[in-house]
């Protein structure tokens, strides 16, 4: 058929294929390739099936047909659907049906889209590697043994084993674009706001974003101009107008200013991801664009930052699994009778680990007496981080280093050790902290044969201007066809 | 560096995120969040003297809406995930014993 979720939907729309005969496509190719992979949690084959058929009805009936019409969609299972299960990768939601739709799972049906599966992350999206699912860990397409990165990993699997062509995660701290880079996709962490958050379940509030993947920036606008925007029920969504990323993606990058973040090239950088993006920054320069070193001088900052605000804000959004409303309660007889038992017997026998972890470290950081030497110190260093941000956008348009330190490690190798793990975020972090956009995008392979990953930085808003520089790089490379060869 | 984290510590933080910890996660975690919060004691080094703690990173004013009574969730939704409840609330241990 097509690999372009843009040539699909214009396919669809020209009568060249039927919604079902793609839909069944992408499912055959779940039969073939999930249980290798297990991006999924969910896979219900006769509701895509039969919402594809609605689909084929309104196009047969001569209706105007959404910007998705045709195309199956993946969701990542931390976004609420009112038909599907919504576990978050947690045995505290195992069985949880949400009662209404997130606002982007509505625009997707409003778009005439087909959801074909609900994906794996880390339990409530906390983790780097998605082995914190409390369903089993996603394996990554290029080579099994290894993780697919995390939380959205099976967000970025499923698009990298061809189980679909689009597919929403969510990103806090890196969440979209680290497990992207590990899958070889592009991903892309919209500017805080700029995507309604409404049903997608809380992990720190002041830093979550929905974000697309796909293979190609074309498709990664297609996706975004879909769910951006307002919404009157997320008071924390920008009131602004979405531009047509679409028609920006060939405005010419002759004079765009690069920054080049000089300390994100230091210490710690393999040496294969370094070399692939100085070839890429060589690529900018030959396309017109004009790289010059910038300076962040708080980057260093960011992982302390963002543990301690990612987890005090954790702790308190996660106080709402009381067993009470919904969610797992014990079955313990002591806790019968006994309000705090319940509490405290059904928290800690239906959260994992990782979750813990969080829930207690910033627990600590809220408690009385490290309040103001933690979070609010935070909070303070989290505005200098921003302001390097601001500083560094009056010089340049865009900032340019690598998603993350490493290409993708084996499964097991640093799930023992939490700061290890948490240090992978080290280059991602900072866009959350900051509120901007940035995207993820494979420029390279390393010896081995994985994926490569470029990060591109931009002003609030900017979105259009990241996928303008993705979208020329694809048309003059080959990185985004690379596909891993199991499938 | 030491934080000087001790399993009264990390017993009394459970208490307050009502989690019950096993002897072996208390151990486990008096380890780690020690590592964890050495790691992040490097935030004491910067200097934010004037600086402003930072709540929003975009500048938000109160987003108003119209005082316009519109329909909430069906009781029946409510109550749809509830691990127990009578068809009009949830169910509860005792709250006062």
């Amino acid at each position: 058929m097509t690999d372009s979720a843009v040539e699909l939907t214009r396919g669809f729309k020209e009568g060249k294929w039927t919604a079902v005969e793609t839909t069944q496509l992408f499912l055959d190719r779940i039969n073939a390739n999930e249980s290798k992979v297990h991006a999924f949690l969910s896979v219900d084959a006769d509701r895509a099936l039969a919402d594809a058929r609605k689909v084929d009805e309104k196009r047969e009936a001569g209706e105007s047909l959404g910007r998705l019409a045709g195309i199956p969609v993946a969701v990542k299972d931390l976004i609420c659907t009112q038909e599907w299960t919504t576990t978050c990768g947690s045995k505290m939601l195992e069985t949880y049906r949400p009662p209404y739709d997130a606002t982007v799972v509505e625009k997707l049906q409003a778009a005439d889209a087909i959801l074909i599966g609900k994906t794996n992350l880390d339990e409530f999206a906390m983790g780097s590697s998605t082995e914190h699912s409390a369903f089993g860990r996603t394996h990554n397409p290029w080579d099994l043994e290894r993780v697919a990165g995390g939380s959205s990993g099976g967000a970025a699997a499923c698009v990298a084993a061809d189980m679909a062509l689009l597919s929403l995660g969510t990103d806090t701290g890196g969440s979209i674009r680290q497990p992207a880079a590990f899958c070889g996709v592009v991903g892309l962490k919209p500017t805080y706001g700029r995507v309604s958050r409404r049903g997608l379940i809380a992990f720190a509030s002041s830093l979550d974003q929905i974000g697309p993947l796909a293979w190609t920036a074309e498709d990664t606008a297609l996706l975004l101009e879909t769910i951006a925007g307002h919404d009157p029920a997320d008071s924390t969504s920008a009131p602004r107008e979405v531009p047509s990323y679409s028609d920006t993606l060939n405005q010419p990058l002759k004079g765009l200013r690069i920054g080049i973040i000089e300390d994100h090239f230091e210490e710690g950088l393999n040496h294969e991801i370094s070399q692939a993006i100085q070839t890429l920054i060589q690529w900018l320069e030959d396309a017109g664009a004009i790289p010059e070193p910038v300076r962040l001088p708080h980057s260093r900052y960011g992982i302390a930052t963002y543990y301690v605000v990612a987890s005090s804000e954790a702790s308190s959004n996660l106080a709402r699994y009381d067993a009470a409303h919904y969610g797992y309660r014990t079955s313990n007889e002591d806790a019968a009778e006994n309000l705090e038992a319940m509490y405290e017997r059904s928290r800690s026998e239906a959260l994992g680990n990782e979750v813990k972890r969080r829930i207690m470290l910033g627990t600590y950081a809220l408690s009385s007496g490290y309040y103001d030497a933690y979070y609010l110190n935070a909070l303070k260093v989290r505005r200098l981080i921003r302001d390097d941000f601001e500083s560094a956008f009056q010089k340049v348009d865009l900032l340019l280093g690598p998603t993350t330190p490493s290409a993708a490690f084996r499964a097991g190798e640093k799930s023992t050790d939490p700061l290890s793990m948490y240090l992978e975020d080290i280059y991602t972090v900072l866009a959350n902290l900051a509120g901007v956009p940035a995207v993820a995008f494979p420029c390279g392979q390393t010896g081995e044969g994985l994926p490569i990953s470029a990060q591109l930085w931009g002003p609030a808003f900017e979105e259009g201007r990241l996928l303008q520089v993705v979208h020329q790089f694809q048309s003059h490379t080959e990185w985004h066809k690379k596909r891993p060869s199991f499938s | 560096m030491t934080t000087g984290i001790e399993s009264k510590d990390v017993l009394k933080v459970a208490k307050l995120a009502k989690l019950q910890l096993t002897e072996e996660e208390v151990k486990r975690l008096v380890d780690e969040l020690s590592q964890i919060v050495g790691y992040v004691d490097q935030l004491s080094s910067v200097d934010t003297t004037n600086v402003a703690p930072l709540d929003h990173v975009l500048d938000v004013t109160d987003a108003l809406r119209d005082d316009i009574v519109i329909s909430s969730l069906p009781r029946e939704s409510a109550l749809s995930n509830a691990p127990k409840e009578d068809g009009e609330t949830f169910l509860v241990p005792p709250v006062l014993g």
